[in-house]
């Protein structure tokens, strides 16, 4: 019989290779289901591997979709390495969006550039402050914060339809619900022609190198992860857990919201009830096949991306529904934590 | 007063959905495992559900069909989290997002379609009681089938020797080991037992509740089943009488809607989430109270010979 044997060291090697042998059993099974859909396989492939990253102009839309995932997996990478269930960001992603709307829809046509900065900011704080309701929570009163974070995702959208269908409706929309469309100033700026990439990227990228620096060079980033690894360690060591719940909270709450807000006065451009598009959860996903590290974080929001744009493609081209996203990054997570069986077990063969 | 008594109609039958689910993760709770699954796989078996209504005609089968398809997907997370050793929550989490996924995917070709003309249910005689009789007696079977269940559990879990063998490994399954207990295989049958009832939820939701099927349709309710299990501190007469109480709550923002009050209304839609935070607030508030009551080995993972 297959018997799992515990490794005396965590290997390192499946380390890096699970999430690889992750994705390539995600594969397989997406060339079992194009072939079972009737679909060329080859085809299908094409479409999530291939046409995202065969020209400049591909390539850019591809890192325009991994910019928030990167942002908000990047916070949740500090979150999960401290213990701390953090799965509402898709809440505290629209909080974010909608404070920055909010900002950028006093801006008019004489307004100067310093609203973009304060546009950020309203929406890292709107992020921060629903994400504080989960720490305040947790830390007063003790409530898990896995079912609070994620009841107030539920109640950030129904705010946010409450000013789109009310209060922030575009008079001149036809009743359509949504704000109107942001002033041009109050648009994040572009960083080329011809292509939609703007400031998030760069801001993202810094965001990778200051999460590194956090977790590993810093001495506050050191506890948050010893508080995860080994509770009582840290209270040995006189670390704070309530402390630590909080930085873990509100990083990952305002890394939310500032994605929130980069997309709302980005690609979108105004507040639709079409903000919330499940980059919370997907980020999950991203953060832990990036392996809670910023840099391969980098490389799973690419192919997080790649699986959003191929779903895109996959309903224009294949005629399959865009859903199709959903169930490869489902599978993937899937794939990843059963892979991951290995970095702590060995395999072996036991009569 | 009519619109009293179809209130607590409402009530009980959205309450009836939470019950279902909860009862089922109290049984994966009482055997030491979290699902955080459980929206997802609501999600699966409501499609499966509808699906199998439609084609089949039989509601039945489509209680059947949920309740099959939770219980596979419970097995696919109880193999994982028993014999892999994955983490609970993430797993649960993979469970929840592949879920919605899949559902949104595979459930395309059924959004328009309808299922047959529903039966009205009314017990003779009883049903005709003026306020009573529309109140209690005139509802789907599965409502009257949830509490036998909710009695069932109870006898089950404290009156039987499997129900106490069911709870030593959710409290010490190092003990229930030493005594020769398959930990694992117990724990693997709780979670696939909850996951059926999930999966019978989730079926109610589609083929009687709200007779259709839509992306996410789910909306949050196996989540607020999960809270039920910490509100009710593990005793599933309290999961029954809190998820009455929470479908309450749903209900009563239609009601108030309906008898005009001037809220918008997204701030009512928010109430059963709201009132989740609250519940768990409350309930939370003292830690030696829930400890006392917690299974003790929840989420633990527990891998013999270690």
């Amino acid at each position: 019989m297959l018997r799992l044997e515990v490794r005396p060291q965590p290997s390192v090697r499946w380390g890096y290779a699970s999430p690889l042998l992750a994705l390539a059993i995600t594969v397989v099974i997406g060339v079992i289901l194009f072939a079972v859909l009737g679909k060329d396989p080859v085809r299908g492939l094409q479409v999530f591997f291939w046409e995202p990253v065969k020209s400049g102009y591909a390539w850019s839309e591809l890192m325009v979709k991994a910019t928030p995932l990167l942002i908000i997996a990047l916070g949740l990478a500090v979150c999960f390495r401290s213990n701390v269930w953090n799965i509402g960001a898709e809440g505290q992603y629209v909080l974010g969006a909608v404070c920055a709307a909010g900002v950028a829809l006093t801006a008019g046509k004489d307004t100067g550039v310093w609203i973009i900065p304060a546009i950020l900011l309203a929406g890292v704080l709107g992020g921060m402050f629903w994400a504080g309701i989960t720490a305040l929570l947790r830390d007063r009163f003790n409530a898990n914060e896995i079912l609070v974070s994620l009841m107030l995702v539920y109640v950030g959208i129904q705010v946010l339809n409450y000013l789109v269908y009310g209060p922030w409706k575009d008079p001149m929309g036809f009743n359509f619900p949504q704000t109107k469309t942001f002033e041009s100033v109050a648009q994040m700026p572009r960083l080329m022609q011809g292509s939609r990439l703007n400031i998030g990227l760069p801001l993202a990228l810094l965001g990778v190198v200051a999460a590194w620096i956090f977790l590993f060079r810093t001495y506050s980033g050191f506890a948050q992860q010893v508080g995860g690894l080994a509770p009582a360690a840290a209270r040995y060591a006189g670390f704070s857990s309530r402390k630590a719940l909080w930085i873990a909270l509100l990083t990952s709450g305002g890394a939310a919201g500032l994605a929130g807000a980069l997309e709302v006065a980005g690609p979108i451009g105004q507040l639709t009830p079409f903000v919330p598009a499940g980059y919370g959860f997907a980020a999950i996903i991203v953060a832990y096949v990036g392996r809670l590290h910023p840099v391969g974080i980098v490389f799973s929001a690419i192919l997080m991306s790649m699986f959003y744009i191929g779903g895109e493609l996959a309903q224009s081209r294949l005629g399959l529904p865009k859903s199709i996203t959903g169930v490869f990054q489902g599978l993937l997570l899937f794939a990843l934590l059963a892979c991951d069986t290995l970095i702590a077990y060995r395999v072996v063969w036991k009569k | 007063m009519e619109s009293i008594a179809l209130l607590i109609a409402a009530s009980l039958n959205a309450g009836t959905v939470l019950a279902i689910a909860s009862l089922g993760l109290l049984i994966n709770e009482k055997a030491g495992i979290v699902n955080l699954g459980a929206e997802g796989l609501m999600l699966c078996a409501a499609l499966a559900g509808f699906a199998v209504t439609v084609h089949t005609g039989s509601t039945v089968a489509g209680f059947a069909a949920g309740m099959v398809a939770g219980a596979l997907l419970a097995a696919v997370f109880g193999v994982l989290v028993i014999w892999l050793n994955t983490n609970q929550y993430a797993t649960g989490l993979a469970l929840s997002l592949f879920g919605a996924g899949f559902s949104a995917f595979a459930g395309t070709r059924y959004v328009q379609e309808k299922l047959p003309e529903q039966v009205q249910h009314a017990i003779p005689l009883l049903s005709d009681i003026p306020l009573v009789g529309p109140a209690l007696f005139r509802h789907h079977p599965m409502v009257y089938l949830c509490v036998l269940l909710t009695l069932a559990l109870i006898w089950f879990l404290w009156r039987t020797r499997a129900g106490l063998v069911l709870r030593s490994v959710g409290e010490s399954p190092e003990s229930a080991h030493a005594l020769g207990y398959p930990v694992r295989r117990i724990r693997l049958l709780a979670v696939v037992a909850g996951g059926a009832l999930c999966g019978l939820a989730g079926a109610y939701v589609s083929t009687v509740y709200t007779p259709l099927w839509v992306e996410n349709m789910i909306a949050g309710k196996g989540w607020i089943a999960l809270a039920l299990t910490t509100f009710a501190t593990w005793r599933p007469a309290r999961v029954l009488l809190g998820a009455y109480l929470f479908g309450g709550v749903t209900m009563l923002q239609f009601h108030l809607q309906g008898i005009g009050v001037d809220v918008p209304s997204q701030f009512l839609s928010m109430m059963p989430y709201l009132a989740t935070v609250v519940v768990l607030v409350l309930m939370s508030r003292n830690p030696t109270w829930i400890r006392v009551n917690m299974p003790a080995s929840i989420g633990k993972p527990f891998y013999p010979g270690s």
